[in-house]
């Protein structure tokens, strides 16, 4: 082929049977993550060599996977297997990952890609578990009865690998032969009706399958007006011979691979009916009192790691991040070329890079409860709450995701396949607090509470936290109550086997994200600290000797500030805390590297970069005398903070994923209308009762 | 097409422990097109494990693997206790 890959290999598998870890074992580093054109949803390839040395490209077949769509990643892989999409060819060759322990079910995505007219191999993994559970696979009945290679596979441990390789690179490749038999009836209605489709002969036989399964609302919504009469015919034609023309085809496989199963495994010994560990593990998790308890106990374990066990790399990289900045204050001469960089880029970025621990740690616990099979069970227990607002269990995945950082938490929204409920959690998922807010209420709290000890500081924390979930829970009735009406989507949840989660890809996925973040530091925040740098020290004061504070009040970023005084003035923020609210639009950690540019921090008294900031902030005075940072004001802008939309990275993946400019904008309005409402009452409304 | 022997009843009715095979599904045609390519399909047999700690969804075994469904949904899958 021209672009000098010898073949391309889908990979397709239910989630849960090792389909990822496949794909790692085959391809190791060289992926790579892109779009597939005009669509939002993730291409996940890789290269690999074939047993000959010939380049092969794998591609990962998104979503949990079937031909009858319901949601935007199942349509991809649809359509990518049925050659739809234009300038992709269809993919050479499929490897079908099953799970060798639960083959009854397992084995129906098998038989639906033997369908295709695309070579397939059959890589049969979890053989342990299966020996385990007492089953023994006869793999010759198995591949003479569905006449294509079977690789059996531990992948975990990498065994098989090599020869699943070999599998899909042998040449030449035979096309499937055996299928599920329909009744002939409808092998006659699909031959019919494929002569009628602009599909090439070899797809056309299940796009037919796929419009004969159509309900009258599907046929409106996906069929070609032309086609629609001859579909309705034939199913009208179907049904009086009593063949239900959506059941049958799903009928006839699970019949055809319930016979195979009947032929291929032996049961040894009889724990049939016996709990196995992951059925003892449910009594307890999903117990009525334990099984809170113990949700309960993993959320509470995963924030204070998040906060205690971080705390130590984080004062290690501030304190890198001070001594690299001193360093070059001794190298650069004074004058703005060190300003610039020692304040704006180094601790700039660095006020920033130093919740990288954080946010790692988040990552790793999310990808524990994820990888352990949990996170199924949370979405369990939780989705009677979570209906209360008309949305189901599956949208606490995306909302809890969105603690660590809303992008990772509003992509993962696409499993939920109604469309308009997907949309009401990208709404609400960045009220959640991020580990971007995470600065700014570790600043107000320190703030607030100087004197306050470890476990008041906590709480104050979390009831930020309930704030924003209390909001975006709130939020979401009201969206599925007007905005977005739609029925309750039904839930349809699997609930996997507990395994024991696999260290080394939860880290290699943690890296990712960290690799994320820092590119993110190393651009678009460096470039808005130098741009904050800039506005902050232009145009210079007439008057060289003028004090710091006219000549921030002078900068272009000070009369911005000014500009938004009298908005924000009734939540009880200054021009100065103005400038810092116009940064975080742009990235919420920014808020507090602009701050420390704002005050100047540049005197060396203190080793913190934070406790710097903090100490400026305490000594600030409004004009009238009285201190700047009451304990009102830090309330007032943390909860402006729980609540605002700033993050623009936030807005371009929701812009992306909606595919408008309206569902953003409108997000933006939104959020931070309620913000300043929610300020406003809790500056206004402590004054009222006399606080500060 | 629902001729079974035994008489059926709603799936959400089955307490847990308790077994039945489907009879007929009444749900509207893309709900009853998941739930079928996930296995429960005409004849297979179901059992209830549990009802979430709030009471609702339920957790069933159907082939081998657990799936959770909510009782509204699984009152629309006729099945005959077994
Ligand atoms: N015991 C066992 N575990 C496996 C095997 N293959 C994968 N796993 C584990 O199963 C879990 C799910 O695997 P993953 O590749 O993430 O599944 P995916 O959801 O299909 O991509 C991970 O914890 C793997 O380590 C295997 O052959 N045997």
């Amino acid at each position: 082929m021209s672009d000098g890959i010898f073949r391309r290999v889908a990979i397709a598998g239910n989630p849960n049977t090792g389909k990822s870890t496949i794909f790692n074992a085959l391809t190791g580093l060289r992926q790579k993550v892109g779009n597939y054109p005009g669509v939002t949803v993730e291409k996940k390839t890789g290269k690999f060599f074939s047993s000959h040395g010939e380049a092969m490209e794998l591609i990962d077949l998104p979503g949990s996977y079937s031909l009858q769509v319901r949601s935007p990643d199942e349509a991809v892989a649809r359509d990518l297997l049925l050659g739809r999409i234009a300038g992709v060819a269809r993919p050479d060759v499929i490897i079908a990952v099953v799970d060798a322990s639960n083959l009854d079910r397992h084995l129906y995505i098998a038989a639906q890609m033997l369908e295709l007219g695309i070579p397939v191999v059959v890589a049969l993994n979890m053989v342990d578990v299966a020996e385990e559970h007492g089953l023994v696979i006869d793999l010759m009945a198995l591949r003479e009865r569905l006449g294509v290679p079977v690789i059996p596979m531990v992948a975990s441990k990498g065994t098989g690998i090599i020869e699943l390789k070999q599998a899909v690179s042998r040449t030449p490749l035979h096309k499937p032969e055996q299928r599920a038999q329909l009744p002939i009836v409808y092998e006659t209605e699909l031959a019919a009706l494929g002569k009628k489709l602009p599909y090439p002969a070899e797809t056309a036989r299940l796009e037919a399958m796929l419009l004969l399964s159509l309900d009258d609302t599907g046929l409106a919504e996906q069929c070609d007006p032309a086609h629609r009469a001859d579909v309705a015919a034939a199913q009208a034609r179907l049904r009086t011979h009593g063949i239900d023309p959506l059941a049958a085809p799903v009928d006839a496989r699970y019949d055809w691979v319930a016979a195979i199963c009947t032929a291929v495994i032996h049961r040894h010994g009889e724990d049939s009916d016996g709990l196995t560990i992951s059925d003892r593990l449910d009594i307890v998790l999903t117990h009525k009192l334990w099984g809170w308890l113990a949700f309960l106990g993993m959320m509470t374990a995963m924030f204070l790691c998040i906060f205690l066990v971080a705390k130590w790399p984080m004062d290690w990289i501030s304190a890198v991040v001070d001594a690299v900045a001193s360093w070059t204050k001794t190298k650069l001469p004074d004058g703005d070329l060190q300003s610039l960089v020692s304040d704006g880029v180094i601790h700039g970025v660095g006020a920033v890079v130093v919740f990288l621990p954080q946010i790692l740690i988040l990552f790793f616990f999310l990808g524990l409860l994820e990888d352990s099979g949990y996170m199924a069970r949370a979405a369990f227990i939780m989705d009677r709450l979570m209906s209360r607002v008309g949305l189901h269990g599956k949208s606490f995945v995306p909302m809890l995701s969105s603690f660590a950082c809303a992008i990772p938490g509003i992509m993962a929204t696409r499993t939920i396949e109604n469309r308009k409920d997907r949309f009401v959690t990208i709404l609400v998922a960045p009220l959640m607090s991020c580990s971007a807010r995470l600065p700014v209420y570790t600043l107000m709290i320190a703030l607030l509470l100087p004197a306050a000890g470890l476990w008041e500081k906590a709480g104050i924390m979390l009831s930020m936290y309930l704030l924003g979930i209390v909001a975006a829970f709130g939020m979401a009735w009201l969206f599925k109550k007007t905005l977005l009406r739609s029925e309750t989507p039904m839930l349809l949840l699997e609930l996997p086997p507990y395994r024991a989660p696999a260290i080394r890809g939860i880290i290699q996925r943690m890296w990712e994200r960290g690799v994320i973040f820092l590119r993110r530091a190393g651009t678009v925040i460096l470039a808005l600290n130098i741009i904050l740098w800039a506005l902050l020290h232009y145009p210079k004061p007439a008057d060289k000797s003028a004090p710091e504070s006219e000549r921030i009040a002078n900068s272009i970023g000070g009369r911005a500030g000014k500009m938004i005084e009298p908005a924000i003035a009734p939540l009880g923020f200054d021009w100065k805390i103005g400038i810092g609210l116009v940064g975080s639009f742009a990235a919420r950690e920014v808020f507090v590297s602009t701050m420390s540019q704002v005050y100047d921090v540049t005197d060396d008294d203190k080793d913190k970069l934070m406790d710097r900031v903090g100490a400026a902030m305490t000594a600030e005075k409004r004009e009238t005398g009285a201190p700047m940072f009451t304990p009102l004001v830090c309330l007032s802008i943390m909860v402006f903070y729980v609540l605002a939309m700033q993050c623009l990275s936030t807005v371009a993946i929701v812009r992306r994923e909606t595919n408008s400019w309206r569902w953003p904008l409108f997000q933006i309005a939104y959020m931070n209308a309620l913000a300043w409402l929610a300020s406003f009452l809790v500056y206004q409304g402590g004054k009222l009762l006399g606080w500060q | 097409m629902d001729n079974a022997p035994t008489p059926s009843e709603p799936l959400s009715t089955l307490q847990p422990g308790q077994r039945g095979k489907v009879t007929a599904i009444v749900l509207p045609g893309a709900s009853r097109g998941r739930i079928m390519e996930m296995g429960l399909t005409i004849g297979a047999t179901i059992e209830v494990v549990r009802f979430a700690p709030l009471g609702d969804p339920m957790e069933l075994k159907v082939r081998g693997f657990h799936l959770s469904l909510r009782k509204a949904d699984a009152a629309g899958i006729q099945v005959a206790r077994l």
